[in-house]
């Protein structure tokens, strides 16, 4: 009798984790980033499938107030045009000098209307602004203001047509990387010109750089130059996180 | 040895107010207070481990070292707690640890104040090679804490539905006396271990410091450590306004890693002092008795 219990017991826990299991895979049955048959990957891809089955899809990060903008450390890239700096850019450089007024932000790929903008294109959308807190993969969190337009706004205007899947940003300082859907139509998703209300300096991205709020800080990609909407995941190669052995997905 | 007068008196002195299932429960924890004064001879009727504790003591074992490990790895790229919401080095830290060559790193230039006055906060770049692990180290901490919390979850569920909390692991409120929890206390300082029964039966130290284990350290070190994810913290705001923002959380969450190292390290000692080879035979095959 007591062994029969037992089974019982024990066959409803395979039931119970058959059934969550099912849950979560059922729910990540779209397009998933790829693993390389790498163990870390695949808790990173885990973990990217419970985040979307688990969190509301439209949860807003916490916004604060002026009184708590912080110091703010510059790191990685702090200058693209410098030459002594390995991954400097000569048109980086140019477009500097000329205080960014013939700097162009391409849009190509799923969109129906393929495109550049200006930067005084850019700040004529509608703007939105948010204080929000920076936080770095090494440990360090900032405060600060941005000021900019939503992604929303600027694929909505390029058209981006039903099939598109993935957003990927290709930077001055050579670096690619992606976000999906989610996070690509999240209200607080900027393409951000302006910091603590004053233009973006050339220290955090200059002139336009990337809010992805929910992420950590390394995906709101610095010096934007080419945005290039997709369907198919597109891991950057050797300039992209995975290649280099950091994960794709860090809302952690 | 006081398991039998703590448990008898709970009893048998309110045995009027018992339901019939209660007064089972009553009748059988008396018999095993009773196994348990004869110390010396090991009983077979004395129960073991089972195969889901065993198990799962393997599994958060693993993770456990695994998230140590990489828990260092990651807070050696940025050796500095603070308390709040924000924290950089061009801030004021709480405390620095000198664990990796960001020890108290300078290397900050091109300072710019972001509006006017003396106490504005500022703009730094920063010019010194840190040195960053995080890649690896934080997609491991991750996975291992992906082990840790599904186990430990089937752990507690099976722990509360099978009464093995309930029988071996909460202290009873009889127990709870000053003078007992003093006496058990003594006997651990002066090395007076109890041998090693190979099964659940614990004394009042051991019940307090696993149920402080289960119930309160790593329920708390695995949410100050969800308190640290942006995205769950936009899905559930209330983790950072418990743990008073995210670098709070994560000086909480060291805090709670230092207890539980400390637990491992009693945990071992005591199960060397109290017999290692039936401890060991009791937590892997589940067989207390020496051959």
């Amino acid at each position: 009798m007591k062994t029969d219990e037992l089974i019982t017991r024990r066959n409803m826990l395979i039931a119970g984790v058959t059934a969550v299991g099912g849950l979560v895979l059922t729910s990540c049955s779209k397009q998933l980033p790829p693993t390389y048959g790498n163990i870390l990957r695949m808790g990173d891809t885990f973990t990217y499938a419970a985040h979307q089955a688990l969190i509301p899809g439209e949860s807003l990060v916490k916004e604060y107030s002026h009184k708590d903008i912080s110091s703010f450390p510059a790191t990685g890239t702090t200058n693209p045009g410098d030459p002594d700096k390995p991954n400097s850019s000569e048109l980086y450089r140019n477009l500097q000098r000329g205080n960014f007024a013939e700097w162009r932000l391409t849009i190509e790929g799923l969109v129906a209307r393929p495109g550049s903008y200006s930067l005084a294109e850019l700040k004529g959308f509608p703007a939105r602004t948010q204080i929000t807190r920076h936080t770095c993969e090494e440990g360090w969190t900032a405060i600060g203001e941005w000021t900019g337009v939503p992604l929303s706004r600027v694929l909505d205007a390029a058209g981006m047509l039903p099939s598109a899947r993935f957003v990927s940003f290709y930077s001055f300082d050579d670096w690619v990387d992606n976000i999906d859907m989610l996070d690509a139509l999240h209200p607080q998703t900027l393409l951000a010109y302006g910091m603590n209300g004053r233009d973006l300096a050339v220290a955090h991205g200059a002139p336009v750089r990337l809010r992805v709020e929910r992420q950590l800080g390394y995906k709101s990609m610095k010096y934007i130059q080419r945005i290039v909407v997709t369907d198919k995941f597109n891991d950057g190669g050797k300039s992209g996180s995975i290649q280099n052995g950091w994960a794709w997905y860090v809302g952690i | 040895m006081w398991a039998k007068f703590v448990r008898f008196p709970r009893y048998f002195k309110s045995g009027n107010r018992l339901s019939t299932s209660k007064f089972t429960r009553a009748y059988l924890d008396a018999a095993l207070a009773m196994t348990e004064s004869s110390e010396s001879t090991p009983n077979p009727t004395r129960s073991r481990h089972t195969r889901i504790v065993r198990a799962s003591h393997w599994i958060v074992t693993l993770s456990f070292i695994l998230l140590a490990f990489t828990g260092v790895v990651i807070l050696m790229a940025h050796p500095r707690l603070y308390w709040g919401d924000t924290g950089n080095d061009l801030t004021p830290a709480l405390i620095e640890l000198p664990i990796s060559r960001n020890y108290k790193h300078g290397g900050w230039d091109n300072q710019v104040a972001f509006f006017q006055g003396e106490a504005s906060p500022v703009s730094a770049n920063r010019t010194f090679d840190i040195f960053n692990k995080n890649g690896w180290g934080r997609s491991l901490h991750f996975l291992a804490a992906w082990f840790l919390v599904i186990v430990g979850a089937i752990y507690v569920l099976v722990g509360i539905l099978t009464g093995h909390f309930r029988h071996h692991i909460v202290p009873r409120l009889a127990e709870l006396k000053p003078d007992l929890l003093w006496h058990d206390f003594k006997e651990h300082l002066r090395l007076r271990i109890r041998a090693a029964t190979g099964g659940p039966q614990y004394g009042l130290m051991q019940k307090c410091s696993y149920f402080g284990v289960v119930f309160l350290a790593l329920p708390l070190i695995v949410l100050s450590g969800l308190a640290m994810s942006p995205a769950i913290t936009a899905g559930y705001p209330i983790l950072l306004r418990v743990f008073n923002g995210y670098q709070s959380a994560r000086t909480i969450h060291f805090f709670a890693f230092l207890i539980l190292l400390l637990f491992l390290l009693v945990h071992v000692f005591m199960v060397i002092k109290s017999g290692f080879r039936r401890q060991m035979r009791g937590m892997t095959i589940g067989d207390s008795h020496e051959d």
